[in-house]
């Protein structure tokens, strides 16, 4: 007993001595990988301020609940951009002075060299990326999906469907599913008829539906075998695929892309360790070297301004990204305003949905 | 169990058939905890037995997954494996980490929920305690409230624990004492359960002996009725403890980045994608289920023996 | 005799009288045995029963509106409800806007309007965001920004919102809504979702339960009847998945159930499916009945086990000897003598099974969710109050269950192991 004792404070001075400085919140699975990798890694190693990172399955989730609460316990998350409109919105996120940020590598200054709309009052933009839907090739051969209308097409494609367990995203897919072109897809799902189509294409395939909540998810169903096709963000399915050799495709017609943001919670316990933190991450290099872990565009034109490599020194990532002109054919930009205002009503009435019938 | 001589065969039909039913209940209970036991050693990241594996060739087997477990969240996993390999381990490996978490959460938490609950036990098991009936309940009620009520409580509560008095003293989310309280909390229960479950058979008559010779309550405490409910005492703390061990709803609520214990890290895997290292963190936990529940039978066994009750 | 005996008084040996003796060392006895208590009450309240009075507190308040809009609160408290609006109404509003705007407090204000009518989130964020061009004359200047603010039950939402307490959050957690002309009514089809969760829940609580008790009775009986060696052996394997993590058990029947695992592929080995032809027994409805099933069986087995063994054998064996068949003997005598056991076990997995959140956020899928989940997903989402008002709800069934129990078996009968 008096040894368990000794060795169980020893172990509570171990583990209280052992408290990082810096928090970083982000999606987990490959994405909290290559942001690890890219910044949380190299601004530890620079800084000398000890950085973790901790997963979610979306960090705009919690930080609302910390804020309110008056518990906060992360210094930074990387939020979707409505989120990070909504949340400044709501007085939950710390304003961001945009002169702190860092020039491009080419000496531009941050505030012309990022692209329109990165920069927020609350966040700055990390990249771009995009829902997208994927199959595997070894599953489906003959005919390959090409289109947003196969992936609800059950006769032509039998077999099980992954999508997110919310409505953002997946509204606007089932519409663009349901042949709404793209430019009309906000203003059809701001009506009654148009939001009771969305639904009416979602219960087409409902009973062959498996939700998943967690970003890493779709990959692991698609290599599971659980689904034959599954939406995405492309960055996981890239990474599946080039960086572990899965059999997988990404079909980009009916793909949403939209900027992903680093915020900074109102009242984290390091601010000032936060902001140096998104100065860091989101120069010109620190971009690049996210864009070197994943598949999503850099948010600066200076990061776009030469070729970058993947991690394996040899895929080209410009035809990857959503940003590409080739992937931008069929392509839905995701309207703020619309989720900024509607998203609390629309995942009421999804949920509804989805518990019923 | 044996099957009367009078039984018409259509009786000894059913004993048969009923023995099969139990035996099937049997396995339905064991199988599913034992079975990941040889799949946590397979070759492949798959969950179900390979063609290697049932034709028991070595190549299918490996401990590739226990392997993980060390390496996860290490600085430089692949470096040779030294002393200095073993620190980074010990002190960055993410379960590890966890593992150090759930000790002293567990722990402490065990410490709290033993004292103060052996020694409501004493108070309750004396026949003059009043308001018996309603303090008994209020005291099982952790263990009945649903898990999900408690942890949204404290998430507040913590947030803000002088809030109620109206005014700010910090916070107790994020901290390892807040866990620990709320494990202690739930464990509770169980110790107050064991212990006068003990109690119920111990003797009262023996303290008025000990007071008669001469024992100061405090002798009377640890020389007569601590070691009659020492067996119930430690039942109700490895209860405890292991409820703590288990649990993930507080956690999830009221920890911090910090303060992630195996469950929690559990969680995260079975929730994104489950790869085959949590089969082999839930093999290591079920031989420490097996040797818990061992020691509890033990106890359970010396218990009745010291009591008097036949053993069973 | 009587008399005589009452009329002196007996005494202890110091001269004080027994009656009264008795009662101060009745009184010290009682003291020390609430002091042995004290401690752990007054833990139990701090971290069980304070947090939970707190929280529940939050189902009926909701200050996002009141703390924020100081000039509209007045202007409600000043005017009687049903008068009209005036200028200097919505002089009130756009003050609160200015300031709303000021303190990005307009997102908690609009969330609170909105739960009592739909669709105002919006309406007075995209108000607080244009809230610096707000010129004098107000009421022309806010219908110009959306005619909404002409709209009567947006008025009625916004006084009904603007004092903190409300029971809205019961009437959202029952389905039900205020109409604009303030009469409460039931939500539209589409969005209703809470009753149905909460039958649900209660359902699916009840069929477990009742499975349980069909899965544990058989092996109660064995264990019962068994020779003490023997049982022991066996209780073993009860007591194991007692003792085993939840989260390992999860992961076991993951393992087992889901499309690409252990049983479906060999079933499919075994020829008895086909490649498409694999059962859905994981992440749904299913899934969740299943594990819960098995995690809770041991609550059922060990109260009925226990009831059991002190049933003596020879009842039935009278019965039989007097002529009753072996049917009529399990019905009318051993049957009826079990009952107290399958009280027991029945209420205890029913009162587990109700509050249960782990297993269905892990296996249910998107039909096996029960009430605890939604509960959860509300405080994600940080609609605390909503979140408060499923506690209360689910809290207070689940205290009534407890209250039965302990009327019909007594708290003290609870045994484990």
């Amino acid at each position: 007993m008096k040894k368990l004792l000794i060795l169980s404070t020893a172990l509570t001075l171990v583990g209280f001595s052992a408290r990082a400085e810096l928090t970083v919140m982000s999606w987990g699975g490959a994405y909290g990988e290559a942001q690890t990798e890219a910044h949380v890694k190299p601004f530890a190693a620079k800084s000398g301020i000890a950085t973790v990172m901790v997963d979610s399955d979306n960090p705009a989730t919690p930080i609302k609940a910390m804020v309110e609460a008056g518990n906060v316990t992360i210094d930074v998350a990387s939020v979707e951009y409505a989120d990070a409109i909504r949340l400044c919105d709501e007085g939950v996120l710390e304003a961001i002075d945009a002169s702190t940020l860092p020039a491009g590598a080419d000496g531009v200054p941050a505030t012309e060299d990022f692209l329109p709309g990165a920069i927020t009052e609350c966040g700055v933009s990390t990249d771009i990326w995009a829902n997208i839907y994927a199959y595997d090739t070894t599953k489906i051969t003959g005919t390959v999906p090409t289109v947003v209308a196969d992936f609800f097409d059950l006769e032509k494609f039998p077999g099980k469907r992954g999508l997110r367990k919310g409505a953002k995203a997946v509204l606007e897919f089932a519409l663009m599913g349901d042949g709404v072109a793209p430019a009309d897809v906000y203003a059809t799902l701001g009506t009654p008829e148009g939001l009771d189509r969305a639904f009416a294409k979602l219960d087409s395939i409902k009973s062959e539906v498996v939700w998943w909540e967690a970003g890493a998810q779709p990959p692991q169903l698609l290599a599971d075998g659980e689904v034959v096709m599954t939406t995405a963000y492309n960055g996981r399915i890239f990474n599946a695929a080039v960086g572990e050799g899965k059999p997988f495709t990404i079909v980009w017609d009916g793909q949403i892309y939209e900027n992903e943001m680093y915020v900074v919670p109102k009242g984290a316990p390091n601010k000032d360790a936060a902001m140096e933190f998104i100065a860091f991450a989101t120069s010109t290099e620190g971009l690049q070297a996210q864009a070197q872990q994943i598949s999503y565009g850099p948010a600066r034109k200076s990061a776009n301004a030469t070729e970058i490599l993947y991690k394996d020194g040899k895929t080209v990532m410009g035809p990857n990204l959503p940003t590409a002109p080739e992937n931008l054919a069929n392509a839905l930009e995701t309207s703020s305003t619309f989720w900024v205002d509607k998203d609390a009503e629309l995942n009421e009435r999804f949920n509804a949905w989805l518990a019923t019938n | 169990m044996a099957i009367p001589i009078y039984a018409s065969p259509a009786e000894r039909a059913w004993q048969y058939a009923y023995r099969v039913i139990c035996a099937a209940i049997f396995i339905f209970l064991v199988a599913p905890i034992l079975i990941i036991i040889p799949l946590s050693f397979n070759a492949e990241p798959y969950f179900t037995f390979t063609k290697e594996m049932l034709s028991f060739d070595p190549e299918g087997y490996s401990t590739r997954w226990y392997d993980s477990l060390l390496t996860l969240g290490m600085q430089a996993p692949e470096n040779v494996r030294d002393a200095s390999w073993w620190s980074d381990a010990w002190n960055n490996a993410t379960w590890i980490k966890a593992t150090k978490n759930s000790l002293i959460v567990g722990f402490w938490a065990t410490i709290l929920a033993t004292v103060l609950g052996t020694l409501a036990a004493l108070g309750l098991s004396r026949p003059e305690m009043p308001y018996r009936r309603v303090i008994m309940a209020l005291l099982i009620s952790p263990m009945i409230v649903p898990i999900i009520i408690i942890a949204t409580g404290l998430f507040f509560f913590y947030s803000n624990p002088c809030g109620i008095a109206g005014f700010s003293c910090g916070r107790l989310t994020a901290t390892y004492i807040g866990l620990i309280m709320a494990h202690a909390t739930l464990g509770i229960p169980f110790v107050i359960i064991t212990v006068t479950a003990t109690l119920s058979g111990f003797d009262q008559s023996l303290i008025r002996a000990s007071a008669s010779l001469g024992a100061n309550p405090r002798v009377t405490f640890f020389k007569v009725i601590m070691p009659l409910i020492l067996p119930g005492v430690i039942s109700g703390a490895l209860f405890a403890f292991v409820t703590s061990f288990d649990e993930v709803v507080a956690v999830l609520f009221i920890a911090g980045p910090e303060q992630q214990t195996i469950p929690r890290q559990m969680w995260n895997g079975i929730r994104e994608a489950i790869s085959p290292a949590i089969l082999a963190v839930a093999t290591l936990l079920v031989i420490v289920s097996i040797s818990l529940l061992a020691t509890v039978e033990l106890l359970r066994r010396r218990s009745e023996r010291l009591r008097g009750v036949t053993p069973g | 005799m009587s008399e005589a005996m009452t009329a002196v008084p007996l005494t202890t040996s110091d001269g004080r009288p027994l009656k009264s003796a008795l009662a101060s060392a009745q009184l010290r006895a009682k003291r020390r045995a609430f002091f042995l208590v004290a401690p752990l009450l007054l833990f139990i309240i701090v971290t069980f029963i304070l947090p939970i009075g707190q929280m529940l507190h939050r189902s009926v308040y909701h200050d996002g509106l009141s703390a924020n809009a100081p000039s509209l609160k007045a202007w409600f408290a000043a005017n009687p409800e049903g008068t009209v609006p005036d200028e200097a109404a919505y002089a009130a509003l756009a003050a609160d806007f200015k300031t709303m705007k000021v303190d990005k407090t307009a997102g908690i204000a609009g969330t609170r309007v909105n739960y009592t009518l739909p669709e105002t989130r919006s309406l007075i964020t995209a108000t607080a965001r244009n809230a610096d061009d707000l010129a004098p004359p107000y009421k022309v200047a806010l219908l110009a920004v959306d005619p909404k603010w002409g709209d009567p039950a947006v008025w009625q939402a916004l006084r009904s919102a603007s004092s903190a307490y409300t029971m809205d959050f019961y009437l959202i957690s029952t389905d039900y809504e205020r109409s604009p002309d303030g009469t409460i009514q039931r939500v539209p089809e589409n969005t209703r979702i809470y009753v149905y969760l909460f039958v649900k829940t209660f359902i699916l609580s009840a069929l477990i339960t009742v499975i349980c008790l069909f899965i544990a009775f058989p092996v109660a009986h064995l264990l019962a009847t068994l020779p003490m060696a023997k049982a022991n052996l066996l209780m073993i394997l009860v007591l194991l998945p007692f003792w085993t993590s939840l989260l390992v058990r999860t992961t076991s029947w993951i393992v087992l159930l889901q499309g690409q695992g252990v049983v479906n592929e060999a079933l499919i080995a075994l020829g008895m499916i086909g490649e498409d032809g694999r059962l859905k027994m994981m992440y749904n409805q299913a899934g969740t009945i299943i594990v819960m099933t098995h995690v809770l069986l041991p609550f059922m087995i060990l109260p009925l086990y226990s009831v059991m063994k002190t049933i003596p054998p020879s009842y039935a064996r009278a019965a039989r000897s007097l002529g009753a068949t072996s049917w009529t003997t399990f019905r009318r005598i051993y049957l009826p003598q079990t009952l107290p056991g399958i009280g027991a076990g029945a209420l205890l997995v029913f009162i587990l099974a109700v509050g249960y959140y782990i297993t269905p956020a892990l296996v249910g899928g998107a039909d096996g969710q029960l009430i605890s989940n939604f509960i959860d997903f509300h405080m994600d989402k940080s609609n605390w109050s909503l979140a408060a008002a499923l506690s209360a709800m689910l809290l207070a069934g689940v205290l009534v269950l407890y209250w039965l129990y302990d009327r019909l078996v007594g708290i003290d009968n609870l045994k484990l192991g």
